[in-house]
């Protein structure tokens, strides 16, 4: 059998097997650090016990599992008042309860979104309330 | 078998006793709802209703006033496109020929045909916008409200070819530029999205009435329970002939006007 072209169809495997391979042994050996969350706001800083709605770990694991409850809640329930497991209640807001507390989001939300490249539309309507002000 | 002397006079007793007692709560409670569900720390009671409904008394407005309009878009971050191709809008002031073409007629006289008239969503009571919406973006309440979640709308437009009031608006372009001072309490919407006046339900979960109704200095707007005899606007629709935009649809339109 014989094969016709060999030599382009051979080097155009090779090229397209380095183009996928790329994004593995360009980053290979390279460490990204983990992302550095600034958590020094001033409201932060005044809080006695600094204790976020839930415990810190459930919030980073679920803390969008947490804010699609609460929009499906307010938005479709009207409810906008949420118990915490430790019995404190919050309002249910994005802005208001959120980032009444973590207001950095640059150095906050964004960190870890972009650090696993995750694109939440929250703030495409929510509005960041230091970029009005 | 019929009650004896003795069980009819005590029937009798505690009926009276039960007839005194609702009008007492009714009077603690606020003019335009009963306050009920505590919001969270440090907050006004909510207002619930059974039915939410809006009067509009005409002759009031003042020749050139938009503090009704300027409130509601300036609390729900509306946006001043400044054309009408994409104007958005949640409550406007139109002639009476366009707010009620069959009511109106060459003779009337010149001070009612020039009287602005607020238009704002109807919140009807069999909303023809929810009837159509694909995602249930677009919901209705038990309290009558018709809602709009944005997270769901998907911009397709069936609400606004199925409101026949025109209360509907869609954003053709990005919001955001055309709002001069953003109220960071309220989203904005996005591009792609339809909107529309939502009686101002952010506003009663915090006590507040809405936006509009506290704007007029004439107090030419009355927003109340309709299932509430002793509430101001059923006070109001008891005086003498309102009139809603056209009913003969079977959409049962809850804006009453007085004109």
């Amino acid at each position: 059998m014989k094969l016709y072209n060999g030599g382009k169809i051979i080097a155009g495997m090779v090229a397209f097997l380095i183009a996928v391979t790329f994004p593995f042994w360009y980053g290979r050996g390279k460490t990204v650090s983990p992302p550095d969350l600034k958590l020094d706001t001033p409201t932060i800083e005044q809080l006695k016990e600094k204790r976020c709605v839930e415990p810190a770990a459930y919030m980073r694991a679920s803390h969008m599992k947490l804010l699609v409850a609460w929009r499906e809640g307010a938005v479709r329930e009207g409810i906008r008042s949420y118990t915490a497991t430790d019995g404190r209640a919050f309002q249910v807001s994005l802005t208001g309860t959120c980032l009444g507390c973590h207001s950095n989001k640059d150095k906050f939300c964004n960190r870890c979104h972009d650090y696993t490249g995750s694109k939440p539309a929250c703030w495409s309507c929510h509005i960041i309330p230091e970029e009005v002000r | 078998m019929a009650p004896t002397r003795r069980e009819f006079l005590k029937i009798a007793g505690v009926s009276a006793a039960g007839l005194l007692l609702p009008p007492l709560a009714v009077h603690a409670a606020a003019q335009t709802g009963k306050p009920a569900t505590e919001v969270g720390p440090a907050q006004r009671r909510a207002f619930t209703a059974k039915r939410w409904a809006m009067a509009a008394v005409g002759g009031q407005c003042p020749a050139g006033c938009r503090d009704c309009i300027d409130a509601c878009h300036s609390t729900h971050n509306v946006p001043a496109i400044g054309n009408p191709k994409d104007d958005v809008h949640w409550i406007g002031l139109e002639r009476i020929e366009r707010v009620f073409p069959a009511e109106a007629h060459p003779r009337l006289p010149e001070s009612l045909k020039r009287l602005p008239v607020p238009v704002l969503c109807n919140h009807c009571e069999n909303p023809p916008c929810v009837r159509v919406c694909p995602t249930k973006a677009t919901f209705k309440r038990a309290d009558g409200i018709v809602m709009m979640d944005y997270h769901r709308c998907i911009g397709c437009r069936f609400c606004m070819a199925a409101c026949p009031y025109g209360a509907r608006s869609m954003n053709y372009r990005d919001p955001r530029p055309f709002i001069r001072k953003p109220n960071p309490e309220f989203p904005t919407r996005t591009k792609g999205v339809v909107e529309k006046c939502n009686f101002c339900e952010e506003r009663l979960a915090r006590g507040v009435l809405p936006a509009c109704v506290l704007a007029c200095k004439e107090k030419a707007l009355v927003f109340g329970d309709l299932e509430d005899p002793r509430s101001d606007i059923r006070t109001l629709l008891g005086k003498g002939l309102s009139i809603r935009r056209r009913p003969e649809l079977g959409t049962g339109p809850q804006i009453y006007y007085l004109l």
